[in-house]
This record gives structure tokens, C-alpha cells and sequence, in this order.
């Protein structure tokens, strides 16, 4: 993975005194302190990360947390106050004035909350817009409008004026308004928080057929864990300015780092989050099936560790199956040589992938914990009742701990 | 009584400065008067000697251009003849080349007063209180250097015209670009626009209904004007009722009040109805 933008120690400090109070910063002093001192806000403090080229990444937080301004200082909207903004090696916060047009022209493209489409100009002028800034011939950016009105359904409305169409209609043009500039970089900011439920999951479903049909890096900035989880292929999150968090949504969802990305997770429905490999648990008897190991020495080591169960593997982890004390007693009466033959008949393995939400009635109406495995057929561990019931239940934890 | 030690001298210095002002410039501001007295008599030279019917539909055909109403267009006609039928016609036509001089100059000057006064916050805070001034300053005060500087006649009752008129375009042009949409100068910013973009393709384009507005209103008090104006000169309509109040005419003097209106309620119709072709070249819900 190569890295497309690279962040480093940005600070935006708002205000007529900015040096006064990125001295303060460094001595330590708190933000609310800073504000009450010198009337300067921090809106971004000491930000850094990476962006891998193809990924969406998402920025979340509450509003005043400091995330609009981060994307802004993405492309200098906003002038960062300290600290470096590198796009493919090359430092932005340094960039002539025409260096920055020519990079806003070509490279970065942007999808605002409140659509911010020209009123006085028709749809296929609006996607062409950027186009026309860059100077491109009439026919040439007509025909790029059209195609990336094409790419989101509309363009049979390339001749309506904005105000005839719907919340969700002026954001597939300001999508399209982007998208037409072929840009390596797309900024959205709160691009889908205007538009009500049922559009803002159709919005989101279309970008990522998009991403999947052309990988762009896109910094989708969003107040909403349900949308950063599921567009996201990585998360920040954001506080008072400050980034408090980075990972996958698993990883933050699993170790949040501390109380206030916890609360996010109120009212977070973990069951369509997590799939079956973040809970599968390998603290189990698992008896490796090879020439000298035996049914006699498993049922040994089940007694041993007193465990109703034993999961049998390859010699490459991959899974074969479920025994139990009572299955491998049979058989070893019955004269059995191979594992097989004790093996219990009604547990099938889950996919590493397969949703909690769907694993519910297998893990319940299973025997025994149900095995994970991933798509090369490798073990990965063991679903059991508690543990599912333990993770469903999170929710409720962190209302009462949080 | 105000102590005299205290007083200013004001008066003074000014009558200083305006003599100072024509024994020096003299010259440089009679030529500046010559010219603009030139296009004024060439256009009112061009509107006397049209034939009234042609003027009159000239006039028919702007105001269908304007409102795309049969209607409007016709009310605008029999206004017109109106003014014809009072006897009129040719002091209205006197007027008509004044006015549009001295709003093609307020217009000129005041777009662009408009455009810096809305990019620079200094300059609107300097220019509202000299603009409320341009206003509320009685045209008499002004009217006077002006004739000391351009002699008497059309010249300072164009500029006096202009120092009245000009103030609402300029106001409606800063009004109007600042009214633009924050998020959609970000937008074209965040796409690569330069000042000069967002300017000639964002702002005057969004602010184009205010600014009509502006016209409009600039249009209307330039109007208003004439009658002050031809105090120190100006012919038309302003003329008539001068002449109206001095022999007690009251009939005459309503004559040409009434023409005054006429003339009036003719540009304002046309002026609004191109301010709101303005509004809908985004076009509306209930847009053509």
C-alpha cells in the first residue's frame, strides 16, 4: 500500500494571535485555558496520520470537534497554522498560490454537506464547473459532465437547474461535480448527513460501487459511527481537535481508546459491525490430526483439561472437525482408527465474514461452540453462546460504564 | 451663546478650496463638462428627432423583452402617448436624455464601488458614512461649487443627478455579493477557482438580482432628480414645473408632475421586470 497523504503535526489555530498560542501548546496548556487567556481557538491540535492511496478513510467526531477544519486543511482552504500536509511527497502548506489551484483543479476534489451547487447554473454546468476553471474546451468538459452525471444516474436531468431536484438528486450532482474532475483525492465533508435515512444508505451504497469500480482516496468526514463503519476501510477520531484514535472499524470497536470514543458506540447495532472472526475465540482444546496422535490421546486431553469438546485440524490449521467425550468413547469402542468417525454430525463451520447478526440462530441451536473458518478453509477459533451473548450485550455495558 | 473661540471656520476653508479649485483646474474641468456635455446633446439630439411613434415602440418593445407580458408592454405605450397628449413629448424627451446619462454614469461608477466595497471590509466602513452623506447632503449645497466649476446647465445637474443616484447601486452591488452563499465561493474555491473566477463566475452572477434591484432604484432617483436639476438649468420636464411654481400655474405644473410620474412608473416597470429575469435565470418553481 502506498501512502497518498501524509499528515503531519498539523495545528490550525484560529485567531489574530496564532503564535501566542502555539507557544502556549507546547508548554502543555489546555485548550479551554488557551481560549480564555488569549481568545485564540485551537480547532486542530498536533494531527497526524496517513492516508493509503484507494482507501476511504473516515474522520469522525462530534460537531466543534475539529473535523471540518481538518479536511479544509487538506487542501488549504483553510491555512494551516504549524505542521506539514504532504500529497504524494509534496509538502501542500508550501505550495505557490497557482501550485494550489493547479492541485485543486486537478487532483483533489470536494462534496460539501449542504451540496453548495450554483443556483444559476443547469446540472451539466454545475459537474462541469471545475472543468471549466481548468480550462478544458467546451466539447470536451460537456462530454465529461455527461459521463459523470452517467456514473450517477442522472443524466437525464443534465438540463434541470439544482433547485428542481431533491436533497438526495443535488448530491448525486455534487458528487458527479467531482467525480467529473477524475480527481486522485475526494474530500467529503458530512457529504450524506443532509439527506434522510433511506437516500443517505443509497448514497452510500453508490460510492462504494464506485470505489469498487475506479479506487479513489477519499477522506469522508462523518458524525454518524453507523456510516464511518460501513464505508470506512479506516477510522479517525476526532476531540476537541485532537485525533484520539486510528484503526479499522474493528479495532476501534474492539479497544476503544477511551470514554469519548466509547459513547459513540451508544445505540450502535455491534451485530451488523462485527463478523464472526472478531469474537471467534481459540482458547479451546484443538488436537493438531497427525500420524502418532490418536482418538485415545484427544479423549485424554479433553478428560485432562476437563472440556466437553475438541476441534480437529490439519497440519496447516485447516478445520476438520468437532468431537466430543461421549462421540470419541463411541468410537474408540467401535473399533475406530480416524477421527471421522467421531465426528459430530450436526455442526457446520461459519465463514470468517458472516455477519453476528446472522450467526445467532446457528450459535444457538449448535451443540457445542460454533468453529470459525476463513475463506482458505483455516481454523480460526470458536464461537461460543457466552461470548456472542457477552458482545450483543456491549451496548448496554457502555451506557451504564461510559 | 457658543463660545467664538470654539468655532470652526469651516465655511471659510471651503469657499477657499473652490476658489482655489477654478483659478487653478478651471480649465481641466471644463473640458472634463465639454465632453460629457457633447454625449448629452448628441443623445437628446437623437431623441428629439426621432419620430414619437418610433420611440414609442422602441420603448413597447423593451418592456415585452423585459417582462415577456403583452400587457406590461402595452400599459408602457399608452403611458408614453400620455405623456405625448399633456404637449409634453419634447421636454420629455430632454428629460429622458439626462436621466439616461446620468444613470449609465451612476451605474458605471457605482458597480464597481459595489464589487471593492463587498471584497473590502475598510473600504465599505469608509464608504456607508460618505454614502449616507451623498444622500442626506441637500443637492443645494453641492449644486452650488458645481456651478462655480462647470457653469451653469446640463453638466452639474447630471452630476448633482449622479452624487443623488449612484449611492443605491452601489449599496445593492455590495449587498448582493455578500448575500452569496459561503458554502458556494468554499466550493468554487475548493475547486481551483481564482479570485477572478469566483468574481466574474459566482458572485456577480448570484448578485445579479440585487444589482438590478439597484438599477432600478438608481433609475428612479435620478428621475426624482429633475426637477432640482433644472434649477441650475437642466431643460425638461423639471423645467415645466419650475415654471409652473414661478407663474402659479397649477395646472401646468401638475402637467408635468404627472409627466414626471409617467416617465417614471415606465422605467421602473421595465427595470423590475428585468430584475426579475434576473432572479429566474435560476429558475424557480413557479419560473416560466
Amino acid at each position: 500500500m502506498t501512502e497518498k497523504i501524509v499528515v503531519k503535526n498539523l495545528y490550525k489555530v484560529f485567531g489574530d494571535r496564532p503564535k501566542q498560542a502555539m507557544r502556549m501548546i507546547e508548554q502543555g496548556i489546555d485548550k479551554a485555558d488557551i481560549f480564555e487567556q488569549t481568545g485564540q481557538t485551537v480547532g486542530v491540535c498536533d494531527a497526524s496520520f496517513t492516508v493509503n492511496k484507494g482507501e476511504i478513510f473516515v474522520i469522525m467526531g462530534l460537531s466543534g470537534s475539529g473535523k471540518s477544519t481538518l479536511v479544509r486543511l487538506l487542501n488549504r482552504l483553510i491555512e494551516p497554522t504549524a505542521g506539514q500536509v504532504m500529497v504524494d511527497g509534496v509538502d501542500i502548506a508550501a505550495m505557490s498560490d497557482k501550485e494550489l489551484l493547479q492541485l485543486r483543479r486537478r487532483d483533489m476534489a470536494m462534496v460539501f454537506q449542504s451540496f453548495a451547487l450554483m443556483p444559476h447554473l443547469s446540472v451539466a454546468d454545475n459537474v462541469a464547473f471545475g472543468l471549466e476553471l481548468a480550462g478544458i474546451a467546451v466539447e470536451e468538459r460537456q462530454s465529461r459532465a455527461l459521463n459523470a452525471l452517467e456514473q450517477v444516474g442522472l443524466k437525464s436531468h443534465a438540463a434541470s437547474y439544482p433547485d428542481e431536484l431533491s436533497g438526495g438528486m443535488q448530491q448525486r450532482v455534487g458528487l458527479a461535480r467531482a467525480l467529473a474532475n477524475d480527481p486522485a483525492v475526494m474530500l467529503m465533508d458530512e457529504a450524506f448527513s443532509a439527506l434522510d435515512p433511506l437516500i443517505r444508505a443509497e448514497m452510500q451504497d453508490e460510492l462504494l460501487t464506485l470505489q469498487r469500480e475506479h479506487k479513489r482516496t477519499i477522506i469522508f468526514i462523518s458524525h454518524d459511527l453507523d456510516e464511518a463503519m460501513r464505508i470506512g476501510d479506516r477510522i479517525a477520531i476526532m476531540e476537541g481537535g485532537v485525533v484520539v484514535q486510528i484503526g479499522t472499524p474493528e479495532e476501534i470497536l474492539n479497544n476503544p481508546a477511551n470514554d469519548y470514543v466509547k459513547s459513540f458506540f451508544r445505540g450502535v447495532d455491534v451485530s451488523t459491525v462485527l463478523s464472526a472472526k472478531d469474537i471467534a475465540s481459540k482458547r479451546q482444546v484443538t488436537v493438531i490430526e497427525r500420524a502418532g496422535v490418536g482418538l485415545k490421546t484427544a479423549l485424554n486431553r479433553l478428560r485432562a483439561e476437563d472440556r466437553e469438546f475438541g476441534y480437529i485440524v490439519g497440519d496447516q490449521l485447516d478445520f476438520h472437525g468437532v468431537v466430543s467425550v461421549d462421540s470419541l468413547d463411541a468410537a474408540i469402542k467401535a473399533g475406530a482408527q480416524k477421527f471421522n468417525e467421531a465426528f459430530l454430525p450436526d455442526v457446520t463451520p461459519v465463514s470468517a465474514d458472516t455477519q453476528l447478526s446472522d450467526l445467532i440462530g446457528t450459535v444457538a441451536h449448535a451443540p457445542c461452540g460454533v468453529p470459525v473458518i476463513a475463506e482458505n478453509g483455516k481454523y480460526l477459533g470458536v464461537i461460543k453462546k457466552a461470548n456472542l451473548l457477552a458482545t450483543l450485550d456491549r451496548e448496554g455495558d457502555s451506557l451504564h460504564g461510559g | 451663546m457658543f463660545p467664538e473661540e470654539l468655532s470652526l471656520p469651516l465655511g471659510k476653508w471651503v469657499n477657499r478650496f473652490v476658489d482655489w479649485l477654478v483659478v487653478n483646474y478651471g480649465d481641466g474641468f471644463s473640458a472634463f463638462a465639454d465632453s460629457l456635455l457633447i454625449l448629452l446633446v448628441w443623445l437628446e439630439q437623437i431623441l428629439r428627432g426621432t419620430p414619437w411613434w418610433l420611440v414609442v415602440l422602441t420603448l413597447i418593445a423593451i418592456g415585452f423583452h423585459a417582462s415577456r407580458s403583452w400587457k406590461i408592454a402595452a400599459g408602457l405605450g399608452i403611458a408614453m402617448i400620455a405623456i405625448g397628449s399633456l404637449g409634453l413629448w419634447d421636454k420629455a424627451m430632454q428629460t429622458l436624455a439626462l436621466m439616461i446619462v446620468a444613470t449609465s454614469l451612476s451605474v458605471a461608477i457605482g458597480i464597481p464601488v459595489g464589487i471593492v466595497m463587498a471584497l473590502s471590509n475598510r473600504l465599505r466602513a469608509v464608504m456607508l458614512p460618505v454614502l449616507d452623506t451623498m444622500q442626506t447632503m441637500p443637492s443645494f449645497v453641492y449644486l452650488i461649487p458645481a456651478l462655480m466649476l462647470f457653469g451653469l446647465g446640463k453638466v452639474p445637474a447630471i452630476l448633482a443627478t449622479v452624487i443623488y443616484a449612484a449611492p443605491p447601486v452601489m449599496r445593492l452591488t455590495d449587498l448582493g455579493i455578500r448575500l452569496v452563499d459561503r458554502e458556494v465561493l468554499e466550493a468554487s474555491r475548493s475547486f481551483g477557482a481564482s479570485r477572478g473566477q469566483i468574481l466574474w463566475g459566482v458572485q456577480l452572477p448570484l448578485a445579479l438580482p440585487n444589482i438590478m434591484a439597484g438599477i432600478n432604484q438608481t433609475t428612479m432617483m435620478a428621475i426624482s432628480m429633475v426637477v432640482i436639476a433644472s434649477m441650475i438649468g437642466a431643460r425638461g420636464l423639471g423645467e415645466q414645473v419650475l415654471i409652473g411654481i414661478q407663474r402659479l400655474d397649477v395646472g401646468a405644473g401638475m402637467e408635468a408632475g404627472i409627466a414626471i410620474v409617467l416617465l417614471a412608473v415606465v422605467f421602473d416597470r421595465i427595470g423590475q421586470s428585468y430584475g426579475k429575469r434576473a432572479q429566474r435565470s435560476k429558475p424557480a418553481g413557479d419560473g416560466a
